[in-house]
């Protein structure tokens, strides 16, 4: 064990140019892994901001046009350049081929291509946004966007370009699993985690040219006054909305499915038994991949929508809940008659399942049509989407970063801080949102700079949880920086796992696996005869 | 349960939930139906809560702790994870849409205001001429129904205490309706981000009792004679009139030239007579069949080719940009006063040029 340090891919070759040129999935992971953590920052400074600003009715430390500036920042930058790429390019990137038994993705030169796209596009964006100031909120709805005196088309040309590299990746991953599964690895014997990157890259694939074209519209209209969304030239202004959502419907899956194989993933591995139903959770995720496409009406009741319309988004709203519904069972399920290990990873895993079940059962209650129109476009609709969205895409990710963390960098975290970390990242957020709900159950309409001064002290308590969260994040932070420099060498299998990716050294070689394995078992069963496996 | 037993029940929810005072007609119902989803959410969210709290604690791995044999789940455990939530939500999906089609559609005998937003105000316009802004003013307990549109972006026109709110979108009309339930000032925000000033995009509802809104609405007609004394009379250059809007209507469409083609007095023409026209079955060049109504009326003003009484001609160009939200409400307000119930019982006869 003393020599795997130089075989593993982290010194296998030395010099920017071997990180910079790399084809190595795991190293592109990892350049994915510091981009994606520094976006996590950048957006989440302004979402202090935000709260900071929020503290009193009136101005507090901006005007109202920075305010609309740094909402618009926190949400695009949060959408796409954290909850987008965040867990497929980071953990799929890393894990797919480990847990396909693969050398590498299908197309490597592609991968490194598709990082530097994306780092291409988040610089744009992030240019655009300060040097043209858009203050159009990430949902660009027209005909603002196209009249606003702010800049708007190189932020749009910034997500563009992202979207491409959303593409790249995961037309990558679905020939990798297609292509590359080990001998002996039937459809049916992949981990979930690598069910839930291929369900969403099938999405990604299919819904966000969608974008693209939409983008490109919007862009079309303010240089050359198409007409195409501006009433006074015969345009349909509620026809970006239903482009927009169609795309972004889905993508909220897109955000969450690699969350949600996260946790499906963790649960029977932390509970070291088989997961209580793995064809539930398999098809579930086909459910969620299909019905999603039906579901983006639901974002548009209060436009003028006939309820006919609107039932027919409500019925398919209701539907992919119940997808959702499955899996969150299934979890739970599977602790019975498990050895359930309690550490970081776990506390992170009840904390997806919390906010999942309040956030879904908010969501469905939104898509209760007739509670609808009270609720739409108020801090009720901002908790609930922190609930089951931003929420748990942050805390699958951070228990993805603790659990693979030994994998990817071979050192132990300090389980004892990640364990305070996790638990302040989770009741911080917690009590940042659960004052929204109320907030908006009051009318508080959302993306209001100044507002009456009956709803302070609910926005004071939000922006204290705000603080108690970015504490939990710095701790969390920190506890990993220290671990990745001063940590302990860590075991070739510390969790005891069963998962394929533990078979090869850890950290991996170069190429993941000298021979590429034969897979007799399912992921989460033992292996038939002792001795085949590594630690 | 008896009745108070009932309001306290009602009114220690919705204070729990921090919900504004219940000023529309359908608020109740609203919030009835919000306390039944939100308590089955938490006992739902308790019931998940505590399973997974119980299993962490029974199958947490200790010391001592013997290997178990963990199988999966029977297929109808599988079915209840399906079966279990379906059948709750698509009780809460019932009782949703038909709450959703009581909130969109106002009662024939709602008294009509035209909402025009912009950036970053809205103003009122009353049928009979009054004009106001930032305050609407109606009667406790008489349907409203709100005409919606905007003049640059799309604004959303949300009052907390009625439960309901809609959007108003530029070139297109759309209507909010309500009864409100007591007499009272509540507050109007613009939920659809529009810029700037958005959450400045504010004004009031004041709910009075009938005689007193009578009493504010002829000091209305008053000021507005006072103003015609003072000023010329007709438009104050943004477009307002002083006089009635169904009056300015008229100057509207004479101005326009809409009596070139269409008829006030029931005889036939290149278009279809506007007498009796709000309100009449029309059969389309496409067969299909409608009502002439508001949002019609708007549609074949801003894109008249959409659809063509069955017999006429394509020939109406489009007044989208030519007319302001304003104007667009004196026309409509002008077409409803020309009615002829006779006229309007049946279809149009057909254009002049096919009588021969």
């Amino acid at each position: 064990m003393s020599s795997a340090d130089e075989v593993s891919y982290l010194f296998a070759q030395r010099g920017w140019r071997s990180w910079f040129f790399t084809q190595d999935h795991k190293r592109i992971a990892l350049l994915y892994l510091i981009v994606v953590s520094l976006m996590l920052m950048l957006a989440g400074t302004f979402a202090l901001l935000i709260r900071i600003e929020l503290l009193t009715p009136d101005k507090t430390i901006m005007e109202a046009v920075t305010y609309n500036r740094f909402f618009t920042l926190h949400g695009v930058g949060m959408v796409w350049m954290f909850m987008i790429p965040a867990i497929p390019s980071v953990f799929g990137n890393f894990l797919l081929p480990l847990m396909l038994g693969a050398h590498d993705v299908a197309f490597p030169r592609l991968n490194l291509a598709s990082w530097y796209v994306y780092v291409a596009g988040a610089t744009i964006v992030i240019c655009a946004m300060i040097a043209g100031g858009t203050d159009t909120g990430w949902t660009f709805y027209t005909p603002y966007s196209t009249t606003t005196p702010r800049e708007v088309i190189p932020v749009l040309f910034g997500i563009f370009v992202i979207g491409f590299s959303s593409i790249m990746t995961s037309l990558n991953f679905i020939v990798t699993t297609h292509t590359l599964r080990a001998e002996g690895m039937g459809w049916m014997r992949m981990p979930l985690f690598v069910w839930a990157i291929y369900g969403t890259s099938v999405i990604q694939v299919l819904a966000t040219p969608i974008l693209g074209i939409t983008l490109v519209l919007v862009a079309l209209e303010s240089w050359l006054g198409t007409g195409i969304f501006d009433p006074a030239r015969g345009g349909d202004p509620v026809l970006f909305q239903h482009l927009f959502w169609f795309y972004s419907h889905p993508a909220v899956y897109i955000m969450v499915l690699p969350g949600m194989g996260v946790v499906s993933e963790l649960m029977p591995t932390l509970c070291h038994r088989p997961p209580s139903s793995y064809r539930s959770i398999v098809y579930s995720t086909f459910g969620i991949s299909a019905v999603g496409f039906l579901a983006w009406g639901h974002h548009m009741f209060v436009s003028g929508m006939s309820p006919v319309n609107a039932a027919f988004f409500g019925l398919a709203s209701m539907l992919v809940a119940i997808f959702t519904a499955i899996k969150i069972f299934s979890w739970v399920s599977t602790m019975v008659d498990g050895q359930i290990t309690f550490n970081a990873p776990m506390v992170y895993l009840l904390g997806f399942i919390f906010l999942m079940v309040f956030g879904g059962m908010t969501g469905v209650a939104l898509a209760t049509v007739g509670l609808d129109p009270h609720w739409h476009d108020t801090y009720f609709v901002v908790a609930h989407f922190h609930f089951i969205m931003a929420g748990p895409v942050l805390l699958a990710f951070l228990a993805a970063l603790h659990f693979w963390f030994p994998k990817m960098f071979g050192k132990r975290y300090s389980e004892r801080l990640s364990l305070m970390g996790a638990t302040i990242t989770f009741f911080g957020f917690f009590a940042t949102f659960t004052p929204q709900f109320l907030l908006g159950n009051m009318g508080m309409p959302r993306r209001y700079y100044s507002y009456p001064p009956k709803f302070q002290w609910l926005h004071v308590a939000s922006t204290m949880g705000a603080t108690v969260l970015a504490a939990g994040l710095l701790l969390t932070l920190g506890t990993l920086l220290y671990a990745l420099v001063w940590g302990e060498r860590a075991a070739s299998n510390p969790w005891d796992s069963r998962g394929f990716e533990w078979d090869t050294a850890t950290p991996p070689p170069e190429h993941n696996y000298e021979v590429i394995p034969h897979i007799d078992r399912g992921p989460y069963e033992a292996a038939e005869s002792g001795g085949a496996r590594v630690g | 349960m008896s009745t108070s037993t009932g309001e306290f029940f009602d009114n220690y929810m919705r204070r729990a939930l921090f919900l504004p005072e219940q000023a529309s007609t359908f608020a109740p119902a609203v919030d009835h139906l919000h306390y039944f989803v939100i308590l089955t959410t938490f006992a739902g969210g308790a019931a998940v809560g505590l399973a997974a709290l119980y299993f962490f604690i029974r199958y947490k791995k200790r010391a001592k702790s013997r290997p178990r044999n963990p199988k999966p789940l029977p297929l109808y455990i599988e079915a209840m994870f399906i079966g279990f939530p379906l059948s709750l939500f698509l009780l809460w999906f019932a009782l949703g849409i038909s709450l959703f089609q009581e909130l969109t559609t106002a009662p024939d005998d709602a008294m009509q205001v035209y909402v025009t937003a912009k950036q970053w105000m809205w103003e009122f316009s009353y049928p009979e001429g009054p004009v106001s802004q930032g305050v609407l003013h109606v009667p406790v307990g008489r349907p409203v129904k709100l005409l919606m549109t905007s003049r640059d972006v799309i604004h959303s026109f949300y009052v907390p205490a009625f439960r309901t709110k809609r959007d108003v979108l530029p070139g297109r009309y759309t209507d909010l309706w309500f009864t409100a339930a007591a007499p009272g000032t509540y507050d109007v925000y613009c939920t659809q981000y529009c810029g700037t000033n958005h959450s400045y995009m504010r004004a009031q509802v004041v709910a009075m009792p009938q005689a007193e809104y009578d009493t504010w609405f002829r000091g209305q007609l008053r000021g507005l004679v006072r103003r015609d004394d003072a000023s010329a009379p007709g438009s104050d250059g943004a477009g307002h009139s002083s006089t009635p809007l169904r009056d300015h209507g008229e100057a509207v469409a004479a101005a326009h030239g809409c009596f070139k083609c269409h008829s006030i007095d029931g005889t036939a023409h290149i278009g279809p007579t506007w007498l009796g026209m709000y309100g009449r079955h029309e059969v389309m060049s496409d067969g299909t069949k409608l009502v002439v109504d508001d949002p019609y009326m708007t549609e074949s003003m801003m894109d008249p080719e959409a659809k063509i009484v069955a017999g006429y001609q394509p020939v109406m160009p489009s007044f989208q940009g030519k007319l302001t939200p304003f104007e667009v409400a004196a026309l409509l307000e002008y077409i409803k006063s020309l009615d002829a119930p006779g006229l309007t019982a049946r279809a149009s006869p057909g254009p002049a040029y096919e009588l021969r």
